[in-house]
């Protein structure tokens, strides 16, 4: 593994969604923002809704939405799991935006914390999509 | 003789479309044995990461969870019981059951009150025909289960381990002291066996895939905390393990009933060729009859003529 790459892993349950180089990944964990770059220190970490960042070697950069779960880094390897995570080129923006309106007109969901997850769900994945273009 | 040709060829058709049927299923699981297997590599790298982080945080701090606490005097267990939805998969759910009753024998035999929880149209009806209580029960996925099926799974099942035993009674199996799944681990496409697992109190494997020398886990820094890490970390754990379990049980159902499928398949051919057979016999039969019959009566008739003349 060369020294000043970071080798990413973005696992979601039921598939290993993407995979790669990285010069840097942003991803936001409960305690704010986190921005990591090679030779991180060793960290686990739990992980909210939101979106990840992938900066490759060459310049591109790749944007999930992933639901809340962990982050781990150790000898310039990251893992990001999480049970549900696409990608911004997969997520349709028409239908998150619909699930967005839906999950916040409620009614739909039997508890309020339900309905807040999938707004927060929603938001993540329009917010990716917003990001990536 | 001519009644009961008629009635072999009938039975030969219906042979027939039964063979038709038979083949259809065996292809289709054929098919979709494939997509299980797919469906659970795909799912290993998840299960691999998580086990990684579980014996990461259990190997650095001494944080003690409740998940992984031992029960000082077990007096309660649940069983997880992963049937199919379908029949016509010869043995498999039967297995499965068995299996499951020899484990709550076991249980019992220990002193422990057995809750039942399955998966399955399968083991419902096996368990209402007894007449028999379960706690819950879930269906209608048995051959393509999703993580969120086993998230709700899981969720259940903690909340039982988890709940205060003072709560205990027959209907909402609170206060459950250990767990256990029973499903079909799918070895090889011809073997199939039905296990039982302790799931909680969790055991947190460190052996299975052993990490290479060099690759010694690191010291790692834990956001926010240790603590917080593993709440959050276990469960998922469970319910990895629980998809896992699902998985494995679709696959082997699949298997199952290709097998089945295809010794039905077999035997409708060996039956067409009995029924060929005689069916041939029997036309065969009622050929020379009616030769014999024109014969005789010719005979008969020429008999008639020479004397009247």
């Amino acid at each position: 593994m060369s020294d000043d790459l970071l080798h990413v892993e973005l696992v979601a349950a039921d598939r290993l969604v993407w995979s790669g180089e990285a010069k840097m990944v942003i991803a936001r964990t409960t305690e704010g923002d986190v921005g990591i770059l090679p030779n991180h220190a060793p960290m686990l970490s739990l992980m909210v809704d939101g979106v990840v960042d992938v900066q490759t070697p060459e310049g591109e950069t790749w944007v999930a939405a992933v639901d809340a779960g962990f982050l781990s880094v150790a000898n310039n390897r990251i893992s990001i799991l999480s049970e549900h995570a696409e990608m911004s080129h997969e997520i349709d923006l028409e239908k998150a935006r619909a699930d967005l309106e839906r999950a916040k007109s409620a009614g739909e969901y039997e508890t309020e914390a339900e309905a807040e997850e999938a707004v927060r769900h929603a938001e993540a994945r329009i917010r990716a999509v917003e990001k990536a273009s | 003789m001519a009644v009961s040709l008629r009635e072999y060829r009938a039975r030969i058709k219906s042979v027939e479309s039964t063979k038709k049927i038979t083949r259809a299923m065996e292809l289709i699981a054929a098919s979709r044995i494939i997509k299980a297997q797919q469906r659970a590599q795909a799912a290993a790298p998840y299960a691999r990461e998580l086990t990684r982080a579980v014996s990461a945080v259990a190997t650095y701090s001494n944080v003690d969870h409740p998940l992984t606490t031992e029960p000082e005097d077990p007096k309660r267990a649940a069983i997880l019981i992963v049937t199919s939805d379908r029949g016509l998969a010869g043995g498999y759910s039967s297995g499965v059951l068995k299996e499951a009753e020899r484990l709550a024998e076991k249980l019992r035999g220990e002193g422990k009150e057995v809750d039942t929880y399955i998966t399955g149209r399968k083991g419902v009806a096996y368990f209402k025909f007894r007449r028999r209580p379960t706690v819950e029960e879930w269906t209608g996925f048995s051959d393509q289960p999703t993580y969120d099926v086993a998230r709700e799974i899981g969720d259940t099942l903690i909340g039982a381990f988890l709940s205060e035993e003072e709560l205990a009674s027959e209907e909402n199996g609170a206060g459950v002291d250990e767990v256990h799944v029973v499903y079909t681990r799918f070895r090889s496409m011809l073997v199939q066996e039905p296990t039982a697992v302790r799931l909680l109190p969790l055991e947190v494997v460190e052996g299975e895939e052993r990490p290479e020398a060099e690759d010694v886990l690191p010291l790692y820094e834990f956001e926010p905390s240790a603590a917080e890490v593993l709440d959050e970390l276990l469960p998922r754990y469970v319910q990895s393990r629980i998809f896992f379990a699902l998985l494995q049980a679709a696959a082997s159902e699949l298997a199952a009933r290709q097998r089945a499928m295809k010794s039905a398949t077999d035997n409708a051919e060996e039956l067409i060729k009995k029924y060929k057979r005689i069916a041939n016999q029997a036309r065969q039969a009622g050929i020379t009859q009616e030769i014999s019959e024109i014969v005789g009566g010719v005979n008969a008739l020429a008999d008639a003529t020479a004397g009247s003349e």
